[in-house]
């Protein structure tokens, strides 16, 4: 038995092999070249002649961090993305519910209007958006008509935050809906028939239920919304930048990779603290619902 | 209608419905113009923009890099994605978690900067430009998806058949090819089409990846926009709603668009 374990444990398993192929890919594709980004961050860097592979720096995060063009486009990421989340919340969640006291067949079919956008390509949604933010479009058209004067939307912030709330809307929508299938109708039914006011059941009955769901919504939605880069690229035009657009800078007009490197990882440090943080919060608040 | 739902809460649903469609409405109201700018057709529909799209050699290209790129990389991603979701499924192993949480880490990790970092590996390899690697880059942004289909496939599954086979004296292989892969089969094509969409839409990491000779449509749809904005673009738009529109009923056919949606949790 002693002399036959050894050769078993050298033998990988069906587990491994049944992997290795995905594994080998993810490794040399993923892995790898996430490893090469590191050190490029920290690559040593001259306009004249580009990268110094051999010399070593922070001075590229101390860029991030120090220069006011960078820290104000990492701010103005924040509460782009920030915004974005609260509007989608303030319409997801009602949504949702809205959506889930519906009667078939509506309820699947408006399901899927307003979740299937999800899957059409970004630039084409954006595009959308600018045809109907641009000077001539639908939106000022509407305000003419109404008799306001037409107002500059395209290339400001509000497109972007428009556009934003488009695409992250069915990710709000989603756990909102898993959480209120979970929600017994009875359980409302109850408060109404023992004289709760309609307000006071959404408040006491419905909003902790779904609070999981809101919360697991604008995790997702805040860390799409920050690393978005179709939207702020067409809808932000030339001179709203933000973290993502200003790496494409960095990288295909600048040529200056390291710093872009260290722009990107940082996107990708401050967007894996603020899930991590989430999450915490999200089970925080699920063990106290639950007692 | 039978609803429970206030004048309220449906005119306020009414407003979510026309901000959802309004967008991708209009690109395809306005591929059907006459005129020489972005405009409403009113009078008549024209599909001289839809020609005009055709004959634009650019956007052929781009075309079939899509499309050709989309059917081998969700193709390559199933035939990985399967073995991949029956190991993990099926085995206990150290690092099992790990390797579950690697394979799903494309579903968090921003698409810029995997596309930053793909962009670095393939200079140093002498891979840009090369459709090869950039159907690989691909395979690890849609994995995650397909893996998701086949897992869930895999673990509401009755292995008692699988057993009878092998009892019965017939090879591994041929209960995989005979009973497994049958039976998962919805999962597995649902899996490959929700990774066709998803590559045939990617962008933010195609645009660093992409050479000249390999743009796919959605990064040249992005350029052009950025320089130009013509119903030619609003034609292209409402190509790839219409192309959309049609893998979502393939979708819905074989594997239901709202378990794709919302999930099985």
């Amino acid at each position: 038995m002693s002399a036959v374990l050894p050769r078993t444990a050298a033998l990988p398993g069906p587990h491994w092999w049944l992997s290795a192929p995905a594994l080998v890919l993810f490794g040399c594709l993923l892995l790898v070249p996430l490893a090469l980004t590191a050190v490029l961050s920290f690559n040593a860097f001259d306009a004249a002649t580009g990268v110094k592979a051999g010399e070593f720096t922070l001075a590229h995060y101390a860029k991030v961090i120090g220069d006011e063009y960078y820290l104000g486009i990492f701010w103005r990421t924040f509460w782009i993305s920030a915004l974005t989340t609260l509007i989608c919340i303030a319409i997801g969640a009602p949504e949702a519910y809205v959506l889930s006291r519906m009667g078939s067949p509506w309820r699947a079919i408006f399901l899927l209007v307003v979740l299937a956008p999800l899957l059409v390509s970004v630039v084409v949604r954006a595009f959308g958006w600018s045809m109907l933010l641009g000077r001539e479009g639908l939106v000022n058209q509407a305000l003419r008509l109404l008799g306001v004067a037409p107002m500059k939307l395209l290339y400001t912030e509000a497109a972007v935050v428009i556009a934003l709330v488009h695409v992250m809307l069915p990710f709000m929508v989603i756990p909102v809906w898993t959480s209120l299938q979970k929600l017994d109708p009875a359980v409302e039914h109850a408060a109404l028939s023992l004289r709760a006011s309609h307000f006071t059941t959404l408040r006491r009955i419905v909003l902790p239920q779904v609070l999981p769901g809101i919360l697991s919504g604008s995790l997702i939605v805040f860390g799409l919304s920050a690393s978005a880069f179709a939207i702020p690229g067409l809808l932000g035009g030339r001179r709203l930048k933000m973290v993502s657009t200003v790496v494409y800078d960095e990288y295909l007009h600048e040529l200056n990779w390291p710093l872009g490197a260290a722009i990107a990882l940082t996107l990708l440090l401050a967007n894996l603290v603020v899930m991590l943080t989430y999450n915490r919060v999200v089970e925080g608040a699920y063990r106290k619902s639950l007692g | 209608m039978s609803t429970r739902n206030g004048p309220l809460a449906l005119g306020f649903h009414t407003l979510v419905v026309a901000f959802m469609l309004a967008p991708l409405l209009i690109v395809c109201v306005v591929a059907f113009t006459p005129e020489n700018t972005l405009s409403i057709p009113t009078t008549r529909f024209s599909l001289r923009w839809f020609e005009a799209v055709f004959k634009h050699p650019d956007f052929v290209q781009s075309f079939h890099n899509s499309l050709w790129l989309a059917l081998s990389s969700a193709t390559l991603a199933t035939v990985i994605a399967i073995p991949a979701g029956l190991a993990l499924t099926r085995y206990q192993f150290p690092g099992r978690e790990a390797l579950n949480g690697l394979f799903l880490s494309p579903l968090i990790i921003p698409h810029l900067v995997l596309g930053v970092a793909l962009l670095r590996l393939f200079a140093l390899i002498g891979a840009t430009g090369s459709f090869f690697w950039l159907v690989l880059a691909h395979v690890v942004v849609i994995t995650p998806y397909v893996l998701r289909l086949v897992v869930a496939a895999v673990v509401g599954f009755d292995r008692s058949a699988e057993h009878a086979a092998l009892s019965l004296g017939a090879s591994p292989a041929t209960v995989f090819r005979r009973i497994t892969l049958p039976m998962i089969l919805p999962g597995v094509t649902g899996g490959w089409l929700l990774a066709f969409i998803n590559s045939f839409d990617e962008v933010t990491m195609s645009i660093f990846v992409t050479a000249p000779s390999t743009v796919t449509l959605p990064v040249r749809m992005y350029m052009y926009a950025t320089e130009s904005i013509d119903p030619l673009m609003a034609a292209v738009s409402a190509l790839m709603v219409a192309i959309t529109a049609l893998a979502m009923l393939l979708l819905d056919r074989v594997y239901g668009l709202d378990k794709i949606l919302v999930g099985h949790r």
